[in-house]
Formats: C-alpha cells, sequence, structure tokens
C-alpha cells in the first residue's frame, strides 16, 4: 500500500519538475547544471576533456545560457587555474549561470556519481583482490597505467614552451625526483616545492622581461 | 584528528595541481603513501580502477583514500577538501574573468610551472617502471628481482599501441589500453 502511495507521490512531483523545465528560472536552473553535471560525472571516464561535449550540448545548445566562444575561456582558464579541470569547470559554469548557489549545485552535482561508485567499490575491493585471476589482472593493468603515464607525458609536452629555463626546470625537477626516490629520502613536499618554484620563476622572468605573457 | 588531516591534504593536493588528473599523482603518491595512508601498490591499483569507472580521476582518489582511512565521512571530509580550493579560486577568477587569462603574470607562471609539471609526471612512470620491472613493485632499496613477464607485457603493448596508431591513425582511449593489459596480464600471469 505504502509503495503505491510512494510511486503517487514521485509520479506528481516528476510531473511538477516536468512542467517547470520549461520556465527559466531559479528552480530549472539549478536543476538543469545538477543534472548535467551529474551525467558529466556519471558518463565520462578519466575526466578532464572527455566531459565538454556534454556540457556544451546542455548548457551551450539547449539552454543557451553560456555562448560556445565563451566556453573556450571557461576550458582555458580551468586549465590554467589550481585543482581538477572537470571540477574547475562545473564550478564555472555554475558560476556564470547561476552564481555561487549555481557552482556549488553543479559542483556537487559532478561529485555524487564519483561519491557513490567508489565508495561502494571500495567495500569490495580487498575481497575483489583476493582472487587469483584480478591479481594477475591487476599486474597486468600496472603496466597499463605506466604506459599511460608516459601517454599523458606526451600529450601534455605539446603545451610546453622549451626556453633555455624551462629545459633547466624540467632536467632539475626530474633529477630531483630520481635522486630522492633512489637515496630513499623521504620528503612529502617535494613536488610541491618544485611547482611554487616553478610558479615564482615564471612571474620572476616576466617581471624582468625574459618570459613573454600574452596567449600561446 | 583523521578527520582535519584528511580534509586538510586533499586541500594541498587540490590547490596545488595544475592541469588535473595524472598531474596530481605524484604529488598524492607523496602525501598518501608517504604518509602511510594507503601502499604504494594500492594506490597504483587504484589508478588504474579510477580509470575504468566514470567520473574525474581526483573525486574518485579522495573518496576512496578517504573511505579506507575512516569510512563515510573520511571520504566527504576527502571529497571537500578536494574541491574546495577550485570552488574558491574559481568564483574570484570568475567574478575578474577575462582579465586573468590575459595577465602575462598569469601566463608567465604557467609557463614556469608547466615544464616542472611534465617532469614530474615523467618521473613518477620511470620510477614506478623500474619498481615494476626491476624490483618486483617494491622501493628501489628493496632486493632485485627482474619480472621479465611484466617487461614482455609493456614491450607487446608498446608495440601493438604503435601499430594500432599507425594503422588507424587515432590512439588507442586509455580504457581500452587498460583493458588489454588486464587481459594480458590475466593470460601471462596465471600460466
Amino acid at each position: 500500500m505504502s509503495l503505491i502511495i510512494y510511486s503517487i507521490k514521485i509520479a506528481i512531483l516528476s510531473y511538477i519538475i516536468y512542467s517547470q523545465m520549461k520556465k527559466d528560472n531559479l528552480f530549472t536552473r539549478l536543476l538543469t547544471l545538477f543534472l548535467t553535471f551529474l551525467k558529466v560525472g556519471a558518463l565520462t571516464f578519466g575526466g578532464g576533456y572527455a566531459m565538454i561535449p556534454i556540457v556544451l550540448e546542455e548548457v551551450s545548445k539547449k539552454k543557451k545560457w553560456i555562448s560556445e566562444m565563451e566556453m573556450l575561456d571557461i576550458i582555458a582558464i580551468s586549465e590554467s587555474t589550481p585543482g581538477p579541470i572537470a571540477v574547475n569547470t562545473a564550478t564555472y559554469v555554475g558560476y556564470r549561470v547561476n552564481g555561487i548557489l549555481g557552482s556549488i549545485v553543479a559542483t556537487f552535482g559532478l561529485a555524487l556519481p564519483s561519491f557513490v561508485i567508489i565508495f561502494v567499490i571500495s567495500y569490495f575491493y580487498k575481497d575483489f583482490m583476493q582472487w587469483q585471476v584480478i591479481q594477475a589482472a591487476f599486474k597486468g593493468l600496472k603496466v597499463g597505467v605506466i604506459l599511460l603515464l608516459f601517454n599523458a607525458v606526451l600529450k601534455l609536452k605539446k603545451g610546453v614552451k622549451f626556453t633555455i629555463i624551462g629545459v633547466i626546470s624540467f632536467i632539475l625537477a626530474l633529477a630531483v625526483m630520481i635522486i630522492f626516490s633512489i637515496f630513499d629520502i623521504q620528503f612529502k613536499f617535494m613536488s610541491l616545492c618544485l611547482i611554487l618554484y616553478g610558479i615564482l620563476l615564471g612571474i620572476v622572468l616576466t617581471k624582468i622581461g625574459k618570459m613573454e605573457g600574452g596567449k600561446e | 584528528m583523521v578527520f582535519f588531516e584528511l580534509f586538510y591534504t586533499f586541500f594541498l593536493i587540490g590547490l596545488f595541481t595544475f592541469g588535473g588528473g595524472y598531474a596530481m599523482i605524484p604529488m598524492i603518491q607523496e602525501q598518501v603513501v608517504g604518509k602511510g595512508w594507503i601502499s604504494e601498490e594500492a594506490l597504483t591499483d587504484f589508478i588504474a580502477i579510477s580509470e575504468v569507472t566514470p567520473g574525474p580521476f581526483a573525486l574518485n582518489i579522495s573518496t576512496f583514500v578517504g573511505n579506507t582511512l575512516a569510512g563515510p565521512f573520511g571520504a566527504i571530509c576527502s571529497t571537500l577538501g578536494v574541491i574546495l580550493p577550485s570552488l574558491i579560486v574559481i568564483i574570484i577568477v570568475a567574478m575578474i574573468m577575462k582579465k586573468f587569462i590575459a595577465n602575462r603574470y598569469v601566463q608567465g607562471a604557467l609557463n614556469g610551472v608547466k615544464p616542472i609539471v611534465l617532469a614530474l609526471i615523467l618521473s613518477t612512470a620511470l620510477l614506478l617502471l623500474v619498481k615494476v620491472t626491476l624490483f618486483g613493485g617494491h622501493s628501489l632499496q628493496s632486493e632485485f628481482s627482474f619480472d621479465k613477464r611484466s617487461l614482455a607485457l609493456l614491450v607487446f603493448l608498446v608495440g601493438f599501441i604503435t601499430i594500432y596508431k599507425k594503422i588507424n591513425k587515432k590512439s588507442l582511449s586509455p580504457i581500452k589500453i587498460l583493458g588489454l593489459s588486464a587481459l594480458l596480464g590475466i593470460i601471462i600471469f596465471t600460466v
């Protein structure tokens, strides 16, 4: 009996939501943001660029809230600010559509699927790893992950300007990381220090005019 | 206080990662493995798991580490930690919008940091490669054990990917690379 009442309630609720969807008010804006990024979170593998077509379709083509040109700017900014690209894009699009509330709703939508899926997986993970077939598969996967990392290096290489100073930074960082590992020096903030060094170096070089600014 | 520790660690990771995804791995490795929260082996396993499940890598790994360490509330703390820097920075940037990306100091900082990020990812890849093929997946201080099966798998995969790219003019997607390596792993390591 309660099940019937429950489904009637859901039906009424979905009708109200559906009838509201056609209007452009606070409720539809937030709901569309939430659903769009829920979709992004649930359907994109590996994050990052895979999400862009979905966001374009929902936010630019269907709703026309953000022009496609502006989406390009948003992507560029998401890449050049700290944090995961997907989270940055969700926050930015959310902000443009409905201010701070919009950015929170969009980011929440993005995070929800990951949270639920990984939450479930982490419970089965240990038992799962006991199986011999799975262990063998994961030994293979390790090699696969290494390849993906090399792949990422090759892809990202295209966006890096290798000036003399850039090459020196690159070699320095690589050498430090490898030497630390060979001599087993435990320092949790090594890559953080190297990143800060890179940022400061870039700013100082721009200041003294040794590095070009402007768009690439 | 483990919850605060989780939040703070992932806040730092979120704040100092540029480019997301794999750029995050070196820092996650230092912090999460360095603190003894999960083993390096579990982390590599999890990178593979994260790649075959939907959602951004950063959110997947923060949920996983948080939940492994301190249950559901831990997962919430670490996820909030990794999201919050983005939320704060992007909202500020969105307010000043276009001036930000055109600013020459921002561009300068980015040009300065990009080679470093590249080196960090490359060093992670190289060290993992050496560990897996020469030290049985353990640290460089452990006993030397040459793993010819992993090496064979690597050579085969590199060859396959290169040939696939030549023929199809398109690189194999990450998820297919992992699917193939899992399958080959089952064949090579169970025989």
